[in-house]
């Protein structure tokens, strides 16, 4: 007996100390549908993920898979069940194979040994099916991002999996490793699997998804057929209020733009294998774009200018003073928004007070090195007032808030020093519409102050959206350079996949 | 509404009852420990017993102190015991019956020695990036065969009254060690609580990519903790030798766990970015008053080993707790 949904998620509650994480929350999912999970963050995606999952117990409501009742205890159960996770941030061991990693917790065995030559072959299999060209053979060190990502769809689906859950699986990823995955997706599909897809980007949602369910502060808001509702209604659903202008820089140029001012100046700077000769400028109230795909050397270009790397040649000069290392580059105004915030940005078991004030101690000091505590707290809150950063109060731990805040933890510290430059590396990557326009409302103000923004994304519409102009790179050089209203979306993939005649044609 | 509110509140209580268990249960456990000893044992709650416990376990607080500080940047050092016979049996040589050298050369010798050995740590995590582990164990080793090389493996006696001072006299009830502990215990908590060092110690030690790109000197703050803790045990070393009245080759060996012990039970965290000068004494406190009570019990040594061991695994689980 087959019922018609594989999953029903029914009346599901779930409270945290504080919060109702999850209320109410009923979602049925059909056999051989791609259904879009969305909200903002903090919306209880995770929350109810999680307790798919079985890491988390409901306070009411139940689980049907297959019809029948679904009580994960712990993660296994929900594996052995035939629901899997491709997680944001990838679980992949760098320093195993492919195959070890597709089986890693449940390898096949011959008797008390391994079977290595099976697990290689079904993986194998997997990815003939797939259309994954990998070697099984590889260990995922050596493996880009995207390929990565592959290998944990593998792991996913390698035992048989009905239901795969993926969460923002494109976070990570260029345009042109999206379509591979999405054509995956689709085979899944027609294999009848049943995908829940997480994600912030419409155009996914709608390229990919058959439904759409909306959550909201731990509220359901509902269930459509992708087809029958618009972008604005989805977005509007999700934040509850109208987002008429997601990138709101309208103005070609901010007020305060002047091309003879240069702040920030950029010549001859190398590094051999990551990028050659890199010649820019930054003007005074610009927003300056960087493209390129993954490997283009966008980031390492950036951290060598902030002093987190050595050039081998070449110099960088803010404001008419060359500077070397991250202090130096501190002191004269360069801020660095780093890419990936757990990694660089922020000390997760630091209080959101200390995550504030580290870059920039000094102005909290009483006498050069004793700290001023009540100067700190004063000029904490006043940040997390003016970011409208959420959190019960300066002393929460950083890593309990969700990703958008966190990110606004970062703005806050380097905003405590007033910088004239901003390096904002994927600075949306990974938070919610209503916090990325957040973000972009920042970045305008900025400007409008007379500060200057670099600004590096993957995702072209915002690029777009919000740079007066922009360069792209590819593999280590640049390739094209342009103001915004010279290109389009087309021209700069051209210009990142180093087809250089054909964008200029 | 209210309904949920109250739904909230009742899944908060429920989570606090842990969360206080967890945040004071080493307070608790301290205040337990004392009240029944005071009833079990007549010469517990004597004064003189009680700055007994802190005179004994004056030396091991003082490592405890330079301890946090490299615990909280999530390294460690093993070559602390080893420090503490170095400091010792070069300061007790100096500062024999009848030289002419004043003591207080004698002990800036064996400080120095305590700065040069943590120095030596430091510079090879700090800046050619070995492991703690394994650059504090190289420290350990070296150290103590230069200690039996120096002395030639044999205790140094003989030492003026002068060098006995530290270690021996009191003011009033209160031992010299004692005030000197103290002391320690001040400045180890201002320079970690209350200075832009401090703070830098603790970014580096929750998240050293994130402080290296916040514009922290990653090298130089880590250099300095291992430079702190050598100097600590430098001077625990002084007032180890200094008690004893000899400089023994063999002094200090396995302090460093006891070290570690006092400030994991007091709430540090071996992964970085938690611990507090403070809560090493709670720790220090804890081992003292035990051992010092069941002592009093006449409950043998062996079985105070097991006892001890217990303790480290609640202290450790009680604070994960928290989280």
């Amino acid at each position: 007996m087959a019922s018609e949904c594989i999953l029903e998620i029914k009346n599901i509650k779930k409270s945290f100390p504080g919060v109702k994480a999850l209320d109410n929350v009923t979602i049925n999912l059909k056999r051989g549908e791609i259904h879009a999970l969305v909200g903002e963050n903090g919306a209880g995606k995770s929350t109810l993920m999680k307790i798919l999952a079985g890491i988390y117990t409901p306070d009411e409501g139940e689980m049907l898979f297959d019809g029948k009742p679904f009580v994960p205890k712990k993660p296994v159960d929900a594996l052995d069940k035939g629901i899997s996770m491709v997680h944001q941030e990838l679980d992949l061991v760098p320093e195993m194979t492919v195959e070890e990693n597709v089986f890693s917790g449940r390898e096949k065995k011959k008797g008390i040994m391994v079977d290595k030559r099976g697990m290689q072959k079904r993986t194998q299999d997997l990815m003939d099916e797939l259309g994954i060209h990998l070697d099984p053979k590889d260990k995922i060190k050596n493996l880009s991002t995207a390929e990565q990502q592959m290998v944990a769809i593998i792991r996913a689906i390698a035992f048989d999996a009905e239901v795969i859950i993926m969460d923002e699986p494109t976070s990570a990823i260029t345009d042109r490793e999206v379509a591979k995955l999405f054509e995956i997706i689709e085979k899944l599909k027609g294999k009848n699997k049943s995908i829940v897809y997480i994600s912030h980007k419409m155009d996914e949602i709608y390229s990919l998804t058959d439904e759409i369910t909306v959550l909201r502060d731990g509220q359901l808001i509902g269930s459509v057929h992708t087809k029958d509702v618009t972008p604005d209604e989805l977005i509007h659903m999700m934040v509850g209020r109208e987002l008429n202008a997601v990138f709101i820089k309208d103005a070609p140029k901010s007020a305060t733009y002047d091309e003879n001012e240069v702040v920030l100046k950029v010549e001859n700077l190398t590094r051999a294998n990551e990028f050659y000769n890199i010649n820019f400028e930054v003007k005074r109230g610009e927003i300056l774009g960087i493209f390129g795909l993954m490997g283009a050397g966008r980031t390492e270009t950036m951290e060598t200018i902030f002093g987190l790397r050595k050039a081998d040649s070449g110099t960088v000069t803010m404001r008419g003073d060359k500077i070397h290392g991250v202090k130096a580059a501190i002191r004269k105004g360069i801020a660095f928004v780093t890419e990936d915030r757990k990694l660089f940005g922020l000390n997760l078991i630091g209080s959101v007070k200390d995550n504030i004030t580290i870059a920039y101690l000094k102005q909290v000091l009483k006498g050069g090195f004793l700290m001023d505590f009540k100067k700190e707290k004063a000029t904490s809150d006043e940040l997390i007032e003016r970011l409208k950063i959420k959190c019960a109060s300066r002393d929460t731990l950083a890593g309990t808030l969700s990703g958008g805040n966190q990110q606004k933890i970062v703005l806050a510290k380097w905003f405590m020093g007033d910088p004239d430059l901003l390096i904002m590396d994927e600075p949306t990557r990974g938070i919610d519409v209503g916090a990325k326009a957040e973000i972009y409302k920042l970045m305008d103000t900025l400007v409008k102050e007379g500060k200057s923004i670099i600004m590096i994304s993957s995702e072209t519409p915002e690029l777009l959206g919000m740079s007066d102009r922009i360069i792209v790179m590819h593999e280590g050089f640049i390739t094209g350079e342009a103001s915004k209203n010279e290109l389009t979306q087309e021209e700069l993939m051209a210009y990142a996949i180093g087809e250089t005649e054909k964008a200029k044609a | 509404m209210n309904k949920q509110r109250s739904n909230a509140d009742v899944a908060n209580k429920k989570v606090n009852v842990g969360a206080i268990l967890g945040k004071y249960g080493v307070y608790i456990a301290l205040l337990v420990l004392f009240v029944a000893l005071s009833f079990a044992s007549e010469s517990f709650l004597t004064v003189t017993n009680l700055f007994n416990i802190l005179k004994q376990n004056a030396v091991y607080g003082i490592l405890a102190v330079g301890m946090t500080f490299v615990i909280v940047t999530g390294g460690i050092d093993l070559s602390v015991g080893a420090i503490v016979a170095m400091a010792a049996c070069f300061a007790a040589a100096l500062a024999q019956k009848g030289t002419t050298t004043p003591v207080v050369i004698a002990m800036l010798v064996g400080i120095v020695a305590g700065l040069g050995c943590g120095a030596f740590s430091g510079f090879f995590i700090a800046y050619a990036k070995i492991p703690a582990f394994i650059a504090t164990l190289a420290t350990c080793t070296i150290a103590r065969g230069i200690v039996y090389v120096f002395t030639d493996g044999r205790p140094i006696t003989g030492v003026s009254d002068a060098y006995k001072y530290i270690g021996r006299a009191s003011w009033g009830v209160v031992p010299v060690a004692v005030v000197i502990y103290a002391i320690f215990l001040i400045l180890g908590t201002f320079l970690l609580k209350y200075t832009k060092y401090g703070r830098h110690v603790f970014a580096i030690g929750g998240n050293k990519k994130a402080a290296t790109v916040s514009g922290v000197n990653v090298e130089i703050t880590e250099f300095m903790v291992y430079v702190i803790c050598g100097f600590c045990a430098a001077f625990a070393g002084l007032l180890l030798s200094s008690r004893i009245q000899t400089g023994q080759p063999a002094g200090g060996e396995g302090y460093e766990l006891d070290a570690i012990t006092a400030a994991v039970i007091g709430g540090a965290s071996l992964s970085g970015g938690k611990g507090s000068v403070f809560g090493s004494l709670i720790g220090i406190l804890v081992v003292g008053i035990l051992t010092n009570g069941l002592d009093l019990l006449n409950v043998s040594s062996y079985y105070q080993q097991i006892i001890k061991g217990v303790i480290i695994l609640l202290a450790v689980l009680a604070d994960r707790k928290k989280d």
